[in-house]
């Protein structure tokens, strides 16, 4: 399993698409590593400057329909080479989530008030996240304190995230 | 009965159910192009695993960046060249031959009522115009679908969209998809499938159809689909002549993709479109859309007409009747891609290449490249395209650039007037 926790990054803002995560000038890449530099580049997002804001932050709180667009899984691999493993959203996109899980990563749906709360409390604070698996919750912390959340997630989800992704799943069963 | 389309489809290919809503389908087709497909490839072979389930059920082709623009671009084609030679893949498209995916893959006679069909491609939703259901996937998907034939998905919900009325003329399937698009939101068919019936979906050529699906990924939706008929065996003929004594024999048979009358829908939305206008987009989401009449004087700095939404012949025709004779503005570069060699040898043929150079348009091979701003095409920082493409994301075309998207008939007018204006064809 991939590690699901760490520093917020808080991007408030819906229907960010996957040509903003990615552009697709750096589909030519032919490893996901090289894609590294340019997570978030084409981000349409006042005062958010991708080279300053990305560094030491290995989960993402936003809003409704993120990753849609395209079906470029560069998206979530831009997020993996960066360290980001977990995006907690009010709804994704279909291709981007599945994506998101077939490489055994989480994307977390939570409801539009839960979202509204983790800005409001949330989004100027050094805050770290933390996804109990096991239980399904995660684990907001913030100035020394911390209080749990719970998330919906299927059993195929999160067998692919406990699996580390579809290929190795697909391969042992079809 | 009390089944939609894709149920039936769901159905017909459901190999088993390991998880609660989650239908594991067998594929009839696995599509692929060189920007999603090498890292698939890549991956299986360092996995040892480098084999595909079925290469005569395994289609692809060299479209986003052709010819190669770099290095890295003639690597790409190369991993889908050697693979495809490696496994037998008989349906590999490569310069010469090659054509934008969502076009040259149907026009081949891949695409058939009832498949199932994934790619790694947002834009797959296209084919579902032939009564198919077809899934764009990421990479993963796609290996999986490679080496195992199979994918798999919820429970296709579905969204029955009801199209009355009669057309205007000057309007055609790109503003309907995008007055839709507008009417539901950019997630407002988000994991559902997306129906479209009605007089309109009926009178509707193959090509309109297709342009109408090509753009359900545009409101999130999973697949577009329209039921099959007449029209869908005409365009098929060629392909199935030896299957079927009669093209009525071929129709009874492709009518079992049709969804039952008491099907259950999601939701169901009814519009009457005789007075729809030529729509356009604004903006940076593809929701964010107006009539032309309200844009009108908008400053563009390139037309581009071409894509997997409108780059075929009959979108070609549309243009280049209003082109005919006129030369495009100064200030304005036109670029034209038909969407596959087919078309563009039939718009050769036609007459139509040389309308489009008469006019003061550069005439490209066939190619994705401008529409998503990697090749053929790009916009620089501050300009913008009338474009009858699918997005017009921030960037899209471009750093920097804005897309108007929009029929190509308002892009052929535009490219002529150099600023967004409705077609003569219209008014």
């Amino acid at each position: 399993m991939k590690k699901f926790s760490g520093k917020v990054l808080f991007l408030d803002r819906s229907d960010i698409n996957t040509d903003e995560i990615i552009p697709a000038k750096y589909l030519t890449e032919i490893t996901k590593e090289a894609l590294k530099p340019y997570l978030l580049e084409d981000l349409s997002l006042s005062s958010f400057d991708p080279m300053k804001d990305i560094d030491g932050k290995s989960v993402i709180v936003t809003r409704a329909n993120f990753g849609c667009g395209s079906s470029r899984e560069h998206a979530p691999w831009a997020l993996e080479v960066n360290n980001i493993n977990v995006v907690i959203a009010e709804s994704f996109a279909r291709i981007f989530r599945q994506n998101m899980y077939n490489c055994g990563m989480f994307a977390i749906e939570l409801p539009r008030e839960k979202i509204d709360y983790l800005f409001e409390t949330y989004k100027n604070k050094d805050v770290s996240i933390d996804v109990n698996v096991d239980n399904n919750k995660i684990i907001v912390s913030a100035n020394g304190q911390s209080e749990e959340i719970d998330f919906n997630v299927g059993e195929f989800d999160k067998t692919l995230v406990k699996e580390g992704g579809w290929v190795g799943y697909a391969d042992k069963n079809y | 009965m009390k089944k939609t389309i894709a149920e039936k489809i769901f159905d017909a290919h459901r190999v088993n159910m390991p998880f609660p809503d989650t239908h594991v389908l067998k594929l009839d087709a696995v599509f692929c192009h060189e920007i999603t497909t090498p890292i698939a490839i890549t991956d299986l072979q360092a996995r040892g695993m480098d084999r595909v389930f079925d290469p005569q059920k395994i289609k692809a082709v060299i479209d986003h960046v052709t010819p190669a623009k770099d290095s890295k671009t003639a690597e790409q084609g190369k991993i889908l060249r050697d693979w495809a030679r490696k496994h037998g893949i008989k349906d590999f498209f490569d310069i010469g031959r090659n054509g934008v995916c969502h076009a040259i893959f149907p026009e081949k006679g891949f695409v058939r009522p009832g498949y199932t069909i994934i790619m790694g491609d947002s834009h797959t939703c296209t084919h579902g115009a032939f009564g198919a259901f077809a899934a764009g996937v990421g990479t993963t998907d796609l290996e999986v679908g490679i080496l195992k034939g199979v994918c798999a998905f919820h429970f296709p919900k579905t969204i029955k969209i009801v199209l009355n009325g009669k057309l205007a003329p000057g309007v055609y399937a790109k503003d309907v998809i995008l007055f839709i698009i507008k009417e539901l939101t950019v997630n407002g068919a988000t994991n559902m499938v997306m129906e479209f019936t009605g007089p309109i979906v009926d009178e509707m050529s193959m090509e309109s159809r297709m342009t109408l699906c090509n753009m359900a990924i545009e409101a999130g939706g999973t697949c577009g689909i329209c039921y099959p008929d007449m029209t869908t065996v005409d365009y098929l003929w060629e392909f199935i002549k030896d299957d079927f004594k009669t093209k009525e024999d071929a129709l009874k048979e492709y009518s079992k993709w049709v969804s039952d009358e008491d099907a259950v829908y999601e939701k169901v939305y009814e519009y009457d479109v005789s007075n729809l206008e030529p729509m356009v987009t604004f903006g940076y989401k593809p929701d964010q859309v107006k009539p032309v009449r309200e844009m009108t004087g908008t400053k563009i700095d390139q037309v581009y007409i071409g894509s997997c939404t409108n780059g075929r012949i009959e979108d070609l025709r549309i243009a280049a009747q209003i082109l005919k004779g006129k030369k495009i503005g100064d200030t304005v570069r036109g670029i034209v891609s038909p969407a596959t060699p087919d078309i563009y040898s039939l718009a050769l043929k036609e007459g139509i290449i040389e309308i489009f150079q008469d006019a003061g348009f550069c005439v490209t091979n066939p190619t994705c490249g401008a529409c998503l701003g990697m090749s053929n095409g790009v916009l620089a920082n501050g300009e913008s395209c009338a474009a009858t493409t699918n997005r017009n994301f921030n960037g899209r075309m471009g750093k920097g650039g804005t897309v108007h998207l929009m029929s190509p008939a308002t892009a052929a007018a535009s490219a002529i007037e150099g600023t967004i204006v409705n077609s003569a064809l219209y008014e």
